[in-house]
């Protein structure tokens, strides 16, 4: 879905307009260094993931000191004002459905990437970005280890973390394929 | 009422309730009496000619939302939800003081010198690219109305006016670059199909958007209301992703990122569901239109003509329609539509009306230009198969029809299920 430029732009530009180069070239090109430390988006096939590892043993022990003041010893979740969620999902067994378990992002998330993305970005609270890639991995094994979805002694790293099958693989709903000028829902009026 | 509007009650004993947002009407001067004199006259002010402020008469201020929420600030400086207030808005923008605020969770604003700041795109594109502000500003840039609405903008029967009810919505005029013309600048990769948006927040959210809307017509702003960004709305650059819930306008831009999946990063998580109608219905928003004067809180004086005014909008696109009734739904009459409708923004309504003293119940419904209509809270209901119970919650974000009622005493009243 190109944008049809200008005419006279095009023509004081050349044909450069026209083919697959930049149109300004306005702006540098980052180095690998800068990719590399500002990329903190992990997809699903965890391209992203930077080196280390880490144990639910290790894990736990980080949990101790760095998250159970908020999120309670038993991941239970936390009271005002602090107001932390449960970590933990209720009911014992590894085929729980992951709706009927409360929102427990360690169990719910479709993809183990995601977990690890969300410690890393945005845990601790208030004290964001003061885990090493170590401790994110060690803590996103514990999390895992507890809900049941991975074996106490796996090591989770860039190669085995995105290869862990989530009970909700592949129960959610895509999102709607967005076009100009659609309803948001075909079939609702309103 | 909010916790923090100072003087007003004072105020209005001062007798200037004009400028106030709870008396509709002006006080009637005594029949040949000359105007008023002014309470003073004021000298010039250094500060005032450098950057100018309203009126010390006009009092209306933000709150926290959800009503009796977390205040805001916090004792630890964190901003929660704030709320603007529409029961004094005229015309479709809002004053950037005013806008509302919307945090991913409670955050400190970050401050950001411009002269450091970068925005990165990368990902899915041949040259991924480094832009400083300066930068940003030699490129083709487009200014356009928005409005921004947070998803938690659910009008509940406990709320006692508009700012409670609706007040996490707000319309600024946008200035920037398109975001397809970095896109293009950067070149897409055949395969690319959603963009990720990064804010520089604590939390460093992020949000995910399909490619297509990337290419549509999304704006990377550096200016709001004709000056730059204001700090709490994402200084020095915000994303506009106009139509989409609020969380998806990513304040603080600092990396755009294209990739062939969804990423599932921090904010999408809240977005996750399993039926299918309410993923789609949390994405764009839908037709909703609110009556902003006479509403609730405030009272007519007495019997005679008013005009009754609000505000429309959709995500969908430019507002076609508005309908207003005065018998709670029994008959519709189509309103004045202030100027030209833009595409998602704030859109002006009007209807002439002389109130007859009678306990009135006032509505407005909006169509856009894709067709869609907004819904009674009973239509949802009954799409959803609970007609017996019509508060229950809609999906995506509540756009249904807000009933106000007018006593006979001309005093104003939430009259929501
Ligand atoms: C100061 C309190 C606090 C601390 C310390 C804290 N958290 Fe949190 N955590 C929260 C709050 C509050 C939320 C909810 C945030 C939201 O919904 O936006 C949260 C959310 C989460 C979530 C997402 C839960 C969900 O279902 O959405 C995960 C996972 C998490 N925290 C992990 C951790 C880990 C691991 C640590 C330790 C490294 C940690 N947290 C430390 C307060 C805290």
């Amino acid at each position: 879905m190109r944008v049809l430029r200008p005419l006279a732009l095009t023509m004081l530009l050349g044909a450069t307009a026209l083919a697959q180069g930049p149109t300004y070239g306005v702006g540098r090109a980052p180095t690998p260094e800068e990719l590399r430390a500002r990329d903190i988006s992990i997809g699903p096939a965890g391209d992203e993931l930077p080196p280390g590892s880490g144990t639910a043993e290790q894990g736990e022990r980080i949990y101790r000191i760095r998250c159970a003041g908020c999120h309670g010893r038993e991941l239970e979740g936390g009271r005002a004002p602090r107001r932390a969620p449960r970590l933990v999902k209720t009911e014992p067994g590894s085929d729980v459905d992951p709706w009927a378990a409360g929102r427990i992002l360690p169990y719910r998330s479709p993809y183990a990437t995601t977990v690890w993305d969300y410690i890393n970005r945005g845990m601790p609270l208030y004290q964001e970005g003061s885990l090493t890639a170590d401790q994110v991995y060690a803590l996103t094994a514990f999390l895992l280890y507890r809900n049941e979805v991975i074996a106490e002694d796996l090591v989770l790293d860039a190669e085995s973390l995105p290869k862990i099958e989530m009970p909700n693989r592949d129960g959610w709903a895509p999102l709607p394929d967005w076009q100009r000028l659609s309803p948001r829902l075909p079939g609702y009026p309103f | 009422m909010g916790a923090k509007r100072p003087d007003r009650r004072e105020f209005l004993r001062g007798g200037a309730a004009l400028a106030g947002g709870l008396t509709v009407g002006a006080a009637e001067p005594a029949l040949g009496q000359a105007p008023p004199e002014p309470e003073r006259y004021v000298r010039g002010d250094p500060d005032l000619i450098a950057y100018g402020e309203r009126s010390r008469f006009v009092t209306s201020v933000r709150i926290p939302h959800p009503p009796g929420g977390r205040e805001s600030p916090d004792a630890f400086g964190l901003v929660f939800h704030v709320a603007a207030p529409l029961q004094d808005s005229v015309g479709t923008i809002t004053p950037s003081s005013l806008h509302f605020v919307g945090t991913t969770r409670g955050s400190l604003m970050p401050e950001i010198d411009p002269a450091e700041h970068r925005l990165m795109i990368h990902g899915m594109v041949e040259r991924p690219l480094v832009f400083t502000m300066e930068d940003l500003k030699r490129l083709p840039s487009v200014t356009r109305l928005h409005f921004i609405e947070c998803a938690g903008n659910r009008a509940r029967s406990t709320h006692k006016d508009v700012q409670e009810s609706h007040g996490m919505t707000s319309c600024a005029e946008w200035t920037g670059v398109l975001l397809s013309t970095l896109l293009e600048e950067a070149g897409v990769k055949d395969g690319a199909a959603w963009v990720v948006a990064e804010g520089t927040e604590n939390v460093k959210g992020a949000s995910s958007f399909p490619l297509a809307k990337a290419m549509d017509d999304c704006i990377v702003a550096y200016g709001m209301n004709g000056e730059a960004v204001r700090p709490q709305n994402g200084f020095p650059l915000r994303l506009l992703i106009p139509g989409f819930e609020g969380i998806f306008n990513t304040k603080y831009l600092r990396r755009i990122k294209v990739t062939d999946e969804y990423y599932l990063n921090y904010n999408d998580y809240g977005h996750l569901s399993r039926d299918d109608t309410r993923a789609a219905l949390g994405y764009q928003v839908g037709p909703k239109s609110v009556i902003t004067r006479p509403s609730g809180g405030q009272r007519l004086p007495g019997r005679g003509f008013y005009e009754i005014s609000g505000l429309a909008w959709s995500g969908g696109g430019a507002v076609s329609r508005v309908d207003v009734s005065t018998d709670a739904g029994r008959s519709w009459q189509e309103a004045e539509i202030q100027g030209t409708a833009h595409r998602m923004a704030h859109t002006r309504f009007r209807l002439p009306w002389s109130w007859d003293g009678q306990e009135a119940v006032l509505m407005s419904r909006c169509t856009d230009e894709v067709g869609q209509v907004q819904p009674t809270q009973a239509q949802v209901a009954e799409h959803f198969g609970r007609p017996d119970n019509p508060s229950a919650g809609v999906p995506g974000l509540d756009n249904t029809i807000q009933p106000w009622r007018v006593a006979g005493d001309g005093s104003v009243h939430n009259a929501r299920a």
